[in-house]
């Protein structure tokens, strides 16, 4: 059993529950994935799998080495390759072998990692929720940061100052998401909440590291 | 088809009986008490209809005990048991706020000749 699979985020829409609530679900389409390599304790001091995401198109240019890579596990080139650790060494795990997403079943919690919209130069207010000044009645104040290092003392900037910069297109984890319904048909999941980045993202879901009991 | 598509299609109920504001109708709605199940009606006028695919809700406005009472149901809610029309109604807008202000004789609906 491999405890993590990857995925491309379709999109988001909401569930209805059997009581009448409306959720808010994410579809993700996960799937099928081959093992490109058994990364093993003896060889290479942790266990774990190298995933490859099967689609199509594949990608446009694949160096020799990576063919080579792709070849020796028997699989097409793919664009999204990742590494997913393997709690307890399953030794049933085999170059070549199919991940697919019946791995998962519904009500399990899982993490959901991906690439977050880049937000770019980003100010203080978007970047580290600062409050900023009025807009209005002669306030000149908006949206500057206000003091930064004082006067005196210290007389410079403490390190670690928040500060406006670039936001987003970062690694982001969401943990303990649910999984409302696993559809092995379309090689789908749908997840209760948000996940990280855009439509058609890459997002790697693994079972939850922490699950809330 | 997307796949999302597919998954809204196939929460949305497809005998929803056509009505629109004006219109007065019943909607049975089910209840949970503890671990009974029983079907509530609650009666009175459409006061606006969204659309919106799966999104779609509906406003239902009655006055209970001399009090104004409104519900905005989702459209496919699982809890909708079903949806009577009682009455049709002719009315000159798609959103009937204005009957808020109004109560008693002035706040009544011209029945409508319109089929159902």
């Amino acid at each position: 059993m491999v405890d993590g699979i990857l995925g491309r985020k379709l999109g988001v829409t909401r569930l209805f529950q059997e009581n009448g609530d409306l959720v808010a679900a994410t579809v993700l389409k996960v799937g099928p994935c081959v093992v490109l390599q058994r990364k093993t304790a003896g060889k290479d001091g942790y266990e774990a799998v190298q995933l490859a995401l099967v689609e199509l198109p594949g990608p446009r240019r694949v160096t020799r080495p990576e063919q080579g890579h792709f070849k020796r596990a028997g699989a097409n080139p793919s664009r999204f390759v990742r590494e997913v650790q393997l709690k307890n060494g399953d030794a049933s795990i085999k170059m070549g072998d199919k991940v697919l997403v019946d791995e998962f079943k519904a009500n399990e919690l899982v993490d959901v990692i991906g690439v977050s919209k880049g937000r770019g130069f980003a100010g203080f207010h978007k970047r580290h929720h600062f409050g900023g000044g009025g807009a209005s009645h002669g306030s000149m104040f908006h949206r500057a940061p206000g003091s930064i290092g004082a006067s005196a003392f210290p007389s410079r900037v403490l390190k670690g100052m928040l500060a406006a910069g670039h936001m987003g297109a970062a690694r982001v984890t969401v943990r303990n998401l649910r999984i409302l319904r696993v559809l092995p048909d379309d090689n789908a999941l749908i997840v209760r909440g948000a996940v990280p980045g855009p439509d058609g993202g890459y997002v790697i879901v693994r079972r939850a590291k922490a699950p809330k009991l | 088809m997307s796949l999302i598509e597919k998954i809204e299609q196939e929460q949305m109920k497809k005998d929803l009986p056509a009505f629109r504001a004006g219109d007065t109708v019943r909607v049975h709605v089910k209840i949970k008490e503890g671990d009974k199940e029983r079907v509530q009606a609650f009666e009175g006028t459409v006061i606006r209809v969204r659309r919106g695919g799966l999104n779609a809700t509906f406003t239902v406005r009655k006055i209970s005990f001399g009090q104004g009472v409104e519900r905005i149901f989702p459209l496919h809610s699982p809890v909708i048991e079903k949806i009577d029309v009682t009455r049709t109604g002719r009315v000159r807008r798609a959103k009937l706020y204005y009957l808020r202000q109004l109560k008693g004789r002035k706040a009544r609906i011209r029945k409508s000749t319109r089929e159902r």
